[in-house]
């Protein structure tokens, strides 16, 4: 019997600091690596000023919050931010668009390589986190309110008698939830609405759709409206499940790369995949096993050490060595994305 | 305008800010943005290379900035033996677990037919070596960062002159940059871009946590000197001498004790204006050693090979030139020059700072400086290194005083108003941005386009 609850106790241990955890982060980064897939393959080009759209988007969301708890206005045990997010989504669509129209439309009408796409972006980068640290700062901004958990450690220790808690916070549980509400929306949209099969077939082939009557200015429009909807989503949930710091969103940039890439860049389906691929290896390899070996082991093989692969710091090390693994082993990425 | 015109009138032009600033603010400060201005010309120098001469994009500047930092703690601080006495066998045995490691997975790949069984063989190898490797440097590294982690805890380097690890900071960074050219040159700009974006991450959280190597967020501190220190100057007599002939009209006429007083002033200021112009002539003359060399090299037929890769890759192929040798060859010459850059900075700023390392200000700002400078033309990755950190550094008062000025109307305690002031200096970002836009978009060569000699 105790060998079964012993089991039991390393699955919830598991639960509660690896599925749990990489589910949620899993969810954001999937988030800004649709942002970041779509811009490639109807833009064709890396986008290095994702991240700190992302920021932009979150910070809005921020202000607007403030400004409605300060009114005493709130969502009861849902977060206020959930109630800012259609401001902060609509200014960063205007800032995509005001982008757009003054920096990318002049090389996409000139037809300039996608590696000048890439430098404008670096510069639109860095507008972008001027903006957001002259307006809210350099520092860690909190916004979270209302409920906290969904499920408290203790309580569900006391409601199963395990002795491991799992706890799973009520950002986390949000972020898994609007993550597959807005997927399903985009992939109804993309499959069957008819502006929809236009960005695809633009994606595909870009001759082909214009012959066939595609707007291509349309299409970007669009691209930039969707992709201002995700980023600012993915970086608010990612706020209220960590913390707002505009130099953390410009960090996120290479695991949301890596994602798309991994997935196969240009298949939003790839994104997802990429997504979770990257979050649980992160999660996977700087956990530290110790205590499910002293679970799952006799007592006489107890571990010594803390089981740690890696480092918690060396994250980025690794969306950078599957990125690189998938680049060797399989260049197109897991669901067959275009070559970049 | 012929571009060597352009060239004189854009540097007399640095150099006349270079003196307004000197006049206005003082010369400590001028002298100061001048030494940065040297060591950003010669990172914008090794990006120009790869990025002018061969079209690679590279995007790991702060990583490789970060090694010749590294570096110049590595050769300077005084090795602690005792750290050493502790831990000699474990590194010693980890160092020979992990290069048979290497050498059996590369024989795995080699020897072995394709195929999964060979894949899984690599694997076991991998994983069996590493575990191996780490079973013996864990308890190594634990012993060294025992001792005295508050003062020391890391092995120290090799106490040699500081000077020394500018040469050794360009090796360290071309040793790495080949591992990486490696692996990822290959791929497409795009994907070179994002990789070498990650290594650069890498390279920083590795100074971060390894402790026992450079001790990472601990910091190291009080780095020696190539120049002389402003305290010892302030005590020798030749410098003294040198200050009361140097300001011998404004000494003349004062009574005994003014003169002691005035004379004492100088000599603190001169001392510290002293220091900064020995660093600018060390500076300056890695610069234009650098310089010489590229200059020579770009007008080189190994140069104009160069060019004719990164214009028509499949051409040049076609010509017989080894495309993916070239391009390794030019990623490891231009990263060893970010990585002499690097060294210079930790020089200069006398401790090795792991955390303040930031891809903005070490990647994109040279990125900047290069694209604004002029892509492919060696004097104007120069001019745009002195110009970019000109604007960068004075930003931020000119910022503030803009904000001063234009929230002059404002209640001195209005919130928007200590708001604006307070964070004005982040508008720097901002405008760094807009210059590499506009430059991007009207002038896409650059202030000092290359140059494209008819050969006939």
């Amino acid at each position: 019997m105790e060998a079964v609850t012993d089991f039991i106790n390393a699955v919830v241990l598991l639960l509660n600091f690896i599925v749990v955890p990489g589910l949620a982060y899993g969810s954001q980064l999937a988030l800004g690596a649709l942002g970041i897939t779509l811009v490639f393959g109807i833009l064709r080009f890396a986008n290095f000023a994702h991240g700190d759209t992302m920021a932009f988007g979150t910070m809005i969301t921020i202000l607007v919050t403030w400004w409605l708890q300060s009114k005493g206005i709130n969502l009861g045990p849902l977060p206020t931010a959930l109630l800012a997010l259609p401001a902060g989504i609509v200014l960063t669509i205007v800032l995509l668009l005001i982008t757009d129209k003054t920096v990318y439309r002049y090389y996409r009408h000139n037809k300039a390589v996608p590696v000048t796409f890439m430098i404008a972006s670096m510069g639109v980068m860095f507008m972008t986190n001027g903006i957001v640290r002259f307006v809210i700062g350099p520092n860690d901004q909190r916004f979270l309110d209302g409920e906290r958990f969904i499920i408290r450690a203790r309580d569900f220790k006391t409601m199963t008698g395990l002795s491991e808690g799992l706890s799973i916070k009520l950002s986390q549980g949000l972020t898994i939830v609007i993550a597959i509400i807005l997927v399903a929306l985009l992939f109804w949209f993309l499959q069957k609405t008819r502006m929809g099969k236009a960005m695809r077939a633009y994606s595909d082939n870009e001759d082909l759709a214009l012959l066939s009557g595609v707007d291509p200015d349309r299409v970007v429009l669009v691209t930039w409206i969707i992709t201002a909807i995700l980023a600012t989503i993915a970086g608010t949930l990612y706020g209220l499940d960590k913390s707002f710091k505009p130099f953390t969103y410009l960090q996120l940039l290479l695991p949301m790369f890596a994602a798309a890439i991994v997935g196969g860049i240009g298949n939003p389906i790839g994104a997802i995949v990429g997504g979770y691929v990257i979050a649980f290896s992160e999660v996977i390899v700087t956990y530290a096993y110790k205590k499910v070996f002293v679970y799952l082991l006799p007592m006489s093989m107890e571990p010594e050490g803390l089981l740690q692969l890696l480092s918690t710091d060396y994250k980025f090390a690794v969306s950078f060595v599957i990125l690189v693994l998938v680049l060797l082993v399989r260049p197109t990425g897991i669901m067959r994305g275009k070559l970049l | 305008m012929s571009n060597s015109r352009k060239t004189r009138l854009a540097f007399a032009a640095i150099a006349c800010l270079l003196l307004i600033i000197g006049f206005a603010q003082s010369w400590n400060v001028a002298l100061g943005i001048l030494n940065l201005c040297l060591i950003s010309a010669v990172m914008a120098l090794g990006v120009n290379m790869q990025w002018g001469y061969a079209g690679l994009l590279n995007v790991g500047v702060m990583g490789f900035a970060a090694l010749g930092g590294m570096s110049a703690v590595l050769v300077s601080q005084a090795p602690i033996a005792e750290a050493w006495n502790a831990s000699w066998g474990g590194l010693l045995i980890a160092a020979i677990c992990f290069l048979t490691t290497i050498i059996a997975a590369v024989f795995c790949y080699r020897r072995l037919v394709p195929g999964r069984q060979r894949t899984l063989a690599l694997t076991l190898v991998i994983i069996i070596g590493l575990a191996l490797t780490r079973s013996f440097l864990d308890p190594a590294i634990s012993s060294i960062e025992a001792i005295e982690p508050a003062k020391t805890g890391f092995l120290g380097g090799m106490g040699l002159p500081i000077i020394f690890s500018w040469v050794i900071g360009g090796l360290v960074a071309a040793g790495i940059a080949w591992c990486i050219g490696k692996v990822a040159l290959g791929l497409r700009a795009d994907y070179l871009a994002i990789a070498t974006l990650g290594i650069s991450e890498i390279i920083i959280a590795v100074l971060k946590n390894e402790d026992w190597l450079t001790r990472g967020v601990k910091n190291v501190t009080g780095l020696a000197r190539p120049v002389p220190y402003e305290i010892n100057l302030q005590v020798s007599t030749w410098f003294i001498d040198m200050m009361r002939w140097w300001h011998s009209g404004s000494l003349t006429g004062l009574t005994e004790v003014e003169h002691q007083q005035v004379l004492k002033q100088v000599v603190i200021d001169g001392s510290s204006i002293f220091v900064k112009l020995c660093y600018a002539g060390l500076f300056a003359g890695v610069l234009v050693f650098i310089l010489l060399l590229s200059v020579k090299a770009l007008n080189s037929p190994w140069g104009r090979m160069m060019r004719a890769i990164r214009d028509n890759e499949i051409a040049a192929g076609a010509m017989g030139k080894d495309v993916t040798r070239r391009h390794l060859e030019i990623f490891v010459i231009g990263s060893a020059v970010i990585g002499i850059g690097g060294a210079m900075l930790t020089t200069l700023d006398g401790q090795f700072t792991p955390t303040s390392y930031q891809p903005l200000r070490y990647t994109f700002l040279i990125w900047v400086m290069v694209i604004v400078g002029g892509s492919g033309n060696n004097m104007g990755s120069v001019l745009g290194g002195f110009l970019i950190w000109l604007v960068w550094v004075e930003a931020e008062p000119v910022g503030v005083w803009l904000m001063q000025v234009g929230t002059g109307w404002l209640d001195d305690n209005n919130a928007v108003r200590i708001h604006l002031i307070a964070n004005a200096q982040h508008m720097r970002l901002f405008f760094m941005g807009l210059v590499l836009l506009l430059v991007l978009r009207f002038s896409p060569g650059g202030i000092l386009p290359e140059v494209v000699k008819k050969q006939h």
